[in-house]
């Protein structure tokens, strides 16, 4: 716990403190503590430094926390509500509903600021017809038909948005790098954006942790507990689904935080959602502001999309994953 | 008193009829042992009186009828140990024995210090201290059937219900557990409906046997007075011998000779 906190607070500072621009360090942890209700200190700043800091740095770092975390959270969530180790946020057609929604306001030259409600309309379309679609199957019994319409939806909305994009050539690039997910952007607005949400999103799944647990047994043996499965499926994947919606609209898809943080949390912690998902908040707001920190400095003069940083950690360790829980079932 | 009972109890399955018009009364402090050949409705029987199973007919938990408690109190009632239970991966003794503790947490809430002791107890009586915080899939076979017993237990129910509790256990750690309960039994006045196979083990513990054969009972009563061999022979195919036994009737399987030699 007291390590997570650690990290988290070292991740937090180093975005604060690092940067292209070359601000002084102790004067950017000035400026920022000035900021904080009740202190007033002179961080010694030019104005133009002082706005990297207050404008670019700390509302960057902030959305990279939140999206992380929110992330990182909805995925371990899901991992435990499906009782698989490879579910992630994205799973119910999240990623494509979005997708389908950024592009139709990109190619339709909508105002930038009208990108983010687009994806997170799109994204909860895509998940309202996978639970439609799994209702018809009889998913009140099973998880698994939940997954398998989230598969057909995800292609579905894919196919449509690829079609899109392919008969808009000229805004391909646009639509490319909101895809591969960017916090270059962010503002202050962004962050007031996904705020409500993503604190709703981890009250929520924070009170169901213990339910979490109890699900881990297989829904008939969880009912004979007590616990009510198919409302606990719902209120989770709902409340999961609903963070993500707002994390992916403001930040596009960063891929492979909901699956690495709930896994590294897992291998050290144990499964117990108890532990699992208030650490994985923690860790995913740790990780994805690292990997921000990766994606604006290791390249001078340009950024890499922090999707690319993402991923590029997250395959490896995916495959290391899978490799790892073959392993153990045999 | 009577901790649970039913009434007319029929359900299907897919289409096929796996309990027809069951009846079945049991007392505080009784083990009712259910047997038949395979497919005869023993779980779906388990299943039906724990709510697991939608069925037609009355279950009564106490005074209450099934169908108009929550699951929260039924599960403060009745204890289910299915046949082949979900074992988590990686999950440790101590937090899979407090599941058992569900029924008494408040939803948006947290185990208590009242949760913690009683699971602390349960683990003790079951000598389970050395693996509180070993993972449960770590455990022997007989081991990790102690902690299935521990998180029913720690439900503080009146009514335990056990699907074939001794499948894939050695013939030692089948009479472990089957002993056990029947300390518990005793110690806590549970009333016990079991399924078992063996029908020396179900003569043995059971206080009372019926026989279930398409999901209707076809024979009960003391273990003593059903264990005939030719209601052997007619229901479950097998030609045995029933003999006298130290804790009463003793089934043993013998070979069909032919009439005449070939």
């Amino acid at each position: 716990m007291t390590a997570v906190g650690v990290v988290l607070l070292g991740a937090a500072l180093a975005s604060l403190v690092l940067g292209p621009a070359g601000v002084d360090p102790w004067g950017a942890i000035r400026e920022t503590l000035d900021h904080l209700p009740f202190v007033s200190i002179d961080s010694g700043l030019s104005e133009q430094d002082a706005a990297i800091v207050w404008q670019l740095r700390v509302p960057r770092m902030t959305l990279a926390g939140l999206v992380g975390a929110t992330l990182a959270g909805a995925g371990g969530a899901y991992q435990g509500v499906f009782r698989n180790p490879l579910a992630d946020p994205y799973l119910l057609g999240v990623a494509a509903g979005a997708g389908l929604g950024a592009t139709i306001a990109i190619v339709s030259a909508l105002p930038t600021a009208s990108i983010a409600p687009f994806a997170f309309v799109g994204g909860l379309m895509a998940v309202a017809s996978a639970y439609a679609l799994a209702l018809l199957g009889g998913a009140r019994r099973t998880g698994a038909t939940l997954i398998l319409s989230g598969v057909a939806v995800a292609a579905f909305f894919t196919a449509i948005q690829t079609y899109v994009q392919q008969q808009n050539a000229d805004t391909i690039r646009q639509v490319f790098s909101w895809i591969l997910g960017r916090l270059g952007t962010a503002g202050w607005g962004e962050v007031r954006l996904l705020l409500p949400y993503a604190l709703g999103t981890w009250l929520v799944l924070l009170a169901h942790r213990r339910h979490l647990d109890v699900m881990s047994v297989g829904e008939e043996e969880a009912a004979t507990l007590g616990i009510d499965p198919a409302r606990v499926r719902v209120t989770v994947v709902i409340t999961a689904t609903l963070g993500t919606s707002a994390a992916v609209a403001v930040s596009g898809l960063i891929g492979f935080v909901g699956i690495i943080v709930p896994h590294i949390v897992r291998l050290v912690v144990g499964p117990s959602h108890r532990r699992l998902l208030p650490l994985s908040l923690a860790g995913g707001a740790a990780f994805l502001m690292l990997a921000d920190l990766v994606a604006r400095t290791v390249r001078s003069g340009g950024e890499l999309p922090i999707g690319v940083v993402t991923a590029f950690v997250g395959a490896p360790f995916f495959a290391f994953i899978l490799a790892a829980s073959s392993d153990t079932r045999r | 008193m009577t901790m649970v009972s039913c009434r007319g109890l029929s359900a299907a399955y897919n289409g096929t009829v796996v309990l027809d018009g069951v009846d079945l009364s049991v007392e505080d402090g009784e083990w009712v042992v259910v047997v038949g050949p395979n497919g005869s409705g023993k779980t779906s029987l388990i299943r039906a009186l724990s709510g697991s199973l939608p069925a037609e007919g009355e279950v009564t938990i106490g005074d209450r009828l099934l169908g108009d408690m929550r699951r929260r109190d039924i599960a403060a009632q009745v204890a289910v140990v299915p046949q082949t239970p979900v074992i988590p991966e990686g999950m440790t003794v101590s937090d899979y024995v407090m599941l058992g503790r569900t029924p008494y947490i408040p939803y948006w809430g947290t185990e208590g210090p009242a949760d913690v002791a009683r699971v602390a107890e349960v683990l003790g009586s079951l000598d389970l201290l050395p693996f509180a915080n070993r993972p449960i899939t770590s455990l022997s076979g007989g081991e990790r059937q102690r902690a299935v017993l521990g998180r029913a237990l720690s439900q503080d129910a009146s009514v335990l219900l056990l699907d074939e509790p001794t499948t894939a256990l050695d013939l030692g750690h089948q009479q472990q557990v089957l002993e056990l309960v029947h300390q518990l039994r005793d110690r806590h006045r549970l009333a016990v409906i079991s399924t078992l196979h063996d029908l020396t083990f179900a003569a043995a513990y059971g206080d009372r046997l019926i026989v279930l054969v398409e999901g209707r009972v076809v024979a009960s009563g003391k273990p003593a007075e059903v264990l005939e061999p030719k209601l052997i022979e007619e229901y479950f195919g097998a030609t045995v011998e029933v003999l006298q036994g130290p804790d009463g009737p003793v089934v043993l399987p013998v070979r069909r000779r032919p009439l005449r030699p070939v």
